[in-house]
């Protein structure tokens, strides 16, 4: 028997679920509790002092939770994953591990607003100060290496305008600077771009977005690529010490090369708090199975869509990296061949009153904070998501005063240009 | 042998063959690795026998600790070392004094010595180089699952309810053997800034 790899819709399928040990139940159950019983003390001091494997309480782990994890660690392509609340929460609980009080992080100034805020305000108050550096530049994120550079963050498909991120040349800037490269994939998601393949050594993602698909559940989750040397030069106290709270425990030493997974539960989600409802991980894992289905169908529509906008009366610009003349498009055709995504931005000749226009007209669009959702989406970035910005900074993450960012869904692509015509007609 | 990656089909038949394993380097340390490995390995039903000369007169888990590999009183099939890369060719050498020869020697995560599993391949024993057998077992039967580690396996049925003492099957579907595209360029970064 030779081992054989498995499709990636094989493994959206089944990687992580197996019937239920004492029902055979074949879809992976919710296990909605919050505790777990003990066999005997032993048992229990083996399992809080990490020695065994098992379930303890749902706030450090859950069994369906763990099917989840299990999941998308195998569609990424890591060697463990750690599912959290929301895209916020993981990204708070990866920095955890990784900074302390005056330590910095580098990132793309293309991001996610909501990301930009957290960095920006509620990470400063933690003392973890961020350095912006601009993913169209690489030798940006060069400039910004300090002594006390201990990350770099980017998303490879960034949020609003669906513009790709060089992951490689970004990766060999954190292999050099000795620090780790993290990627948001959540625009993406592992159907189109696997960052690890391409130097990434840890991936998180709202969950909320493409991988639970249908607009239902917060989730997050951080995924570990085992990749990275925690112990190397001491900068990771989290993974190299030992660890007070388990009476001198050193992560790296004992859990190898999905140490980075442990800290975050362990350290992380442990004292922080931020757990995922075992309702929301099977919401999210039944998403999951169709990802490959759906992703495709998104990207596809979004190419039709976008072809239709850039010949449009009404529309000065379409930024979508699936169309050939676009500045991504070759960034596209390296990382991300299958599809651009589903996410990108058009500017209206009318400016910002025919952004909210447009918004308002729309009849099948939802005019809505969210991306990655069955449903076609429309906002206008700069009266919502990204109103928090100065006009300077909104030009600069992609939000300026008449873009206009769709999401487009799963229904039929001539319903979706019919109405986006009458819309933009009206 | 590829020791930047096994193929799990190579991990998977000395789990499953091995009966007695020796542990060179095992402390009665509640919080060190070894003696996490140690009382897993002796759950799931391997003869485990502790190895250190500074603890001889205990006992872990009730098994007396004995100074060296020549002080043990039965065949052992194999010899797990719990200790840094440059203390692995001594025991290796000692090793391969036994008879009859174990059949396995397995060298512990973050250890690593090509020239001693150069000697004991000559010898025709099989060699595991920076793994734990602890964390293989637990991804082979799936165990480990419940702390959100990839497996790398797969299967439609029915999973056990691990007990005390219980051998696991470990011959669920493999998928991609030990090699994913991050552990070669784990092995390759680490070559390249040592
Ligand atoms: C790229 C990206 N990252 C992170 C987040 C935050 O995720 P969550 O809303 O699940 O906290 C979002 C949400 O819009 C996002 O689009």
């Amino acid at each position: 028997m030779t081992d054989r790899l498995p499709g990636f819709s094989t493994l959206a399928v089944h990687a992580g679920a197996q019937p239920d040990p004492t029902t055979g139940a074949r879809a992976t159950p919710i296990y909605q509790t919050t505790s777990f019983v003990f066999n005997d003390a032993d048992h229990a001091a083996s399992l809080f002092g990490l020695q065994a494997f098992g379930n303890i309480y749902t706030r450090i782990g859950n069994p369906t939770n763990a099917v989840l994890e299990e999941r998308v660690a195998a569609l990424e392509g890591g060697t463990a994953a750690l599912a959290v609340a929301s895209g916020h929460a993981a990204q708070l609980v990866v920095l955890q591990q990784l900074l302390k009080p005056g330590d910095e992080i580098i990132a793309a100034r293309k991001l996610y607003g909501g990301s930009i805020n957290q960095f920006t305000h509620a990470f400063k108050a933690f003392g973890w100060n961020v350095a912006w550096a601009d993913p169209d530049e690489i030798e940006s994120f060069e400039r910004a290496v300090t002594p006390h550079t201990k990350a770099i963050f980017i998303e490879s498909i960034a949020n609003p305008a669906g513009s790709i991120t060089d992951i490689e040349a970004i990766a060999a800037v954190a292999r050099k600077a000795g620090v780790p490269l993290i990627v948001d994939n959540t625009l993406a998601s592992p159907y189109l771009i696997k960052p690890i393949d391409h130097g990434a050594d840890i991936v998180v993602h709202s969950l909320t977005k493409f991988l639970g698909g249908h607009g239902n559940s917060l989730g997050g989750i951080i995924v570990d690529a085992g990749t990275f040397d925690w112990s190397k030069d001491n900068k990771y106290p989290m993974l190299s010490e030992p660890r007070p709270e388990y009476h001198g425990i050193r992560i790296q030493e004992t859990f190898g090369n999905f140490a980075f997974a442990i800290a975050c539960r362990v350290l992380g989600l442990r004292d922080l708090g931020p757990a995922l409802s075992p309702f929301n991980a099977f919401m999210i894992l039944t998403g999951i199975e169709t990802l490959p289905l759906r992703m495709q169908k998104h990207c596809d529509n979004a190419k039709a869509v976008a072809e239709f906008l850039s010949t449009h009366p009404a529309v000065s610009a379409v930024n979508y990296a699936g169309l050939p003349g676009d500045k991504y498009n070759a960034l596209q055709r390296k990382y991300a061949p299958k599809g651009a995504g589903a996410v990108f931005t058009f500017s209206l000749k009318g400016g910002y009153d025919a952004g909210v226009n447009l918004v308002s007209n729309l009849k099948l669009f939802s005019h809505l904070a969210n991306v990655g959702d069955t449903r076609s989406l429309v906002i206008h970035p700069a009266s919502t998501t990204h109103s928090q910005l100065d006009d300077a900074a909104k030009v600069k993450s992609g939000a300026a005063p008449e873009v206009v960012r769709l999401s487009i869904g799963i229904e039929d692509k001539e319903d979706l240009i019919a109405d986006l015509d009458q819309a933009l007609r009206a | 042998m590829n020791h930047d990656a096994y193929d799990d089909n190579y991990i998977r038949s000395i789990l499953n063959n091995v009966k007695s394993i020796a542990m060179v380097g095992a402390s009665p340390v509640n919080v060190r690795p070894s003696y996490f490995a140690f009382k897993y390995l002796a759950q799931r039903g391997y003869d485990m026998i502790p190895v250190n000369p500074g603890h001889v007169g205990k006992a872990l888990m009730g098994k007396p600790f004995v100074a060296s590999l020549a002080d043990i009183d039965r065949p052992i099939d194999m010899i797990d070392i719990f200790r840094n890369s440059s203390h692995i060719m001594p025991v290796v050498e000692e090793a391969l004094k036994l008879s009859p020869l174990p059949k396995v020697i397995w060298m512990q995560l973050g250890a690593r010595d090509d020239a001693a599993a150069e000697k004991a391949e000559a010898a025709g024993l099989k060699v595991v180089m920076n793994r734990c057998p602890k964390i293989e077992y637990g991804r082979l039967s799936s165990e480990i699952s419940w702390m959100g580690v990839n497996s790398r396996t797969l299967s439609s049925k029915r999973a056990p309810i691990p007990t005390q003492g219980m051998r696991l099957s470990l011959n669920r579907t493999s998928f991609g053997g030990g090699q994913t595209a991050a552990s070669d360029r784990a092995a390759k970064n680490k070559t390249e800034t040592t």
